[in-house]
């Protein structure tokens, strides 16, 4: 299978300040894909960078098979839906759909009624006027029916109250069952992306820290508890974090083969532990680039 | 028809649960063999959740013989677990109830015994290895 996104040593910088660096990823097709990470750790810059609406600095990236808005086809196979889903707001619902299909030659009227029929908005109505949850499931709509290959959405859900959240989280999802598109998203909430995600990449101060099927990722990350000790040595594992209080050490660990040491007692570890983990492991170890900072 | 109910805090797999809550409804008798399961489709607008999770249950299902998929109309009820052990539910029903009884009767409040249950059932799951449905 191809990849949707292949990046290597792909950075940006401005000014002196790499928003992201060495960043090498191949992103499959055909999946869902989480992009997590906390604020200001360069998801935007990696969605804006694979849109074409920004230039690398260093390295280069791929989407598709094609350099990013390299010509009308290239633009045409993604769809892109901006942080804070920007619509015009003196337009209405169905002359936003008219600039959609003005503008997109695979445009697809079918899909464009039927997700303005399942969100239950009013094609009279004027963007400016819609909710915010609206106003993504407007933003949705046209991205899906310019009929994309790849689906790239920034943070769509962060400023919707749970229920508009949930509800464009569905139209999200029927989307891709009807389409077959291929997903990216990126949060900083990571119940968001549990549910609809099947492959997970997190970003942590400009770079990648791990990216995967989240079966994968699951299978091999443990929690450990045990007595508490100083260096902690497991063969063929990776402590991800080491947690200690007088009497305990709580390690998260990366590792392909069971734990068979029975010092410790070993524990699954849920999704939204294992990002935290490698968040905080980051805040104890700053990259080289945040020190020079 | 049957509808599914994710539990997120729950520590399953959500295509596991999906899994589970068939062989429930096919325990209890809510689907019968030749019944039609919610296409994936809607399952996904549903619940919003990744299409692939709702495959690998059904494959799953598939695998275990309860459901047979047919190209284009849907995934089918092959076999019903309601038949053979329904017997034995009423007994153990009264015995469960009785425990908790005295569970309450030992002062429990309704977590404790919730508690209590699951950590039992789960050692005694992992000791045993566990046993699935219709093996």
């Amino acid at each position: 299978m191809t990849a949707v996104i292949h990046a290597e040593g792909l950075g940006k910088r401005y000014g002196l300040r790499w928003a992201l660096s060495e960043c090498t990823v191949d992103l499959p097709a055909g999946r869902v894909i989480g992009l997590v990470g906390p604020n200001g750790a360069g998801k935007t810059t990696l969605l804006r960078l694979a849109v074409g609406q920004l230039t690398p600095t260093a390295g280069f990236i791929e989407v598709l098979g094609g350099r990013p808005a390299a010509d009308a086809a290239q633009l045409s196979r993604v769809g892109y839906v901006a942080q804070s889903t920007p619509v015009y707001s003196g337009l209405t619902v169905e002359e936003h759909l008219m600039l959609g299909d003005r503008l997109n030659p695979r445009w697809d009227w079918t899909i464009a009624r039927a997700r303005i029929e399942s969100a239950g908005l009013d094609p009279r109505q004027r963007a400016g006027r819609l909710s915010g949850g609206q106003r993504a499931q407007l933003a949705l709509a046209l991205a899906v029916a310019k009929r994309p290959d790849l689906l790239i959405l920034d943070e769509p859900v962060s400023a919707l109250d749970p229920l508009a959240r949930r509800e464009f989280l569905q139209g999200l999802m029927e989307s891709a069952v009807d389409t077959g598109v291929s997903v990216i998203l990126s949060s900083h909430v990571v119940s968001d992306l549990e549910r609809i995600c099947d492959y997970l990449m997190i970003l942590v101060a400009s770079r990648v820290r791990l990216a995967g099927d989240i079966d994968e990722l699951l299978a091999s990350h443990r929690q450990l508890i045990g007595a508490h000790r100083d260096n902690v040595m497991l063969p063929g594992a990776e402590v991800i974090t080491a947690r200690h209080t007088e009497r305990q050490t709580t390690l998260v660990v990366r590792t392909q083969r069971p734990v068979d040491d029975p010092a410790w007692a070993v524990g699954e570890i849920g999704l939204e532990d294992m990002v935290l983990a490698y968040m905080r492991a980051d805040a104890a170890h700053p990259s080289p680039m945040e020190v020079v900072r | 028809m049957i509808e599914f109910v994710l539990y997120p805090g729950s520590g399953v797999a959500p295509y596991l649960q999906i899994v589970q809550q068939v062989r429930q409804a096919l325990r209890l008798g809510l689907l019968r063999e030749g019944d039609r399961l919610p296409t994936i489709k809607t399952v996904v607008a549903h619940l919003a959740i990744n299409p692939n999770t709702v495959l690998k249950a059904y494959r799953e299902l598939e695998h275990e013989g309860l459901v047979v998929p047919r190209p284009g109309a849907g995934t089918f009820v092959s076999r019903t677990l309601a038949d053979d052990n329904v017997a034995a539910h009423d007994p153990l029903r009264a015995e469960l109830s009785a425990w908790l009884d005295r569970a309450r009767g030992a002062g429990l409040a309704d977590d404790s015994i919730e508690a209590l249950f699951w950590t039992t059932f789960r050692v005694a799951q992992r000791e045993t290895g566990g046993r699935k449905d219709g093996a």
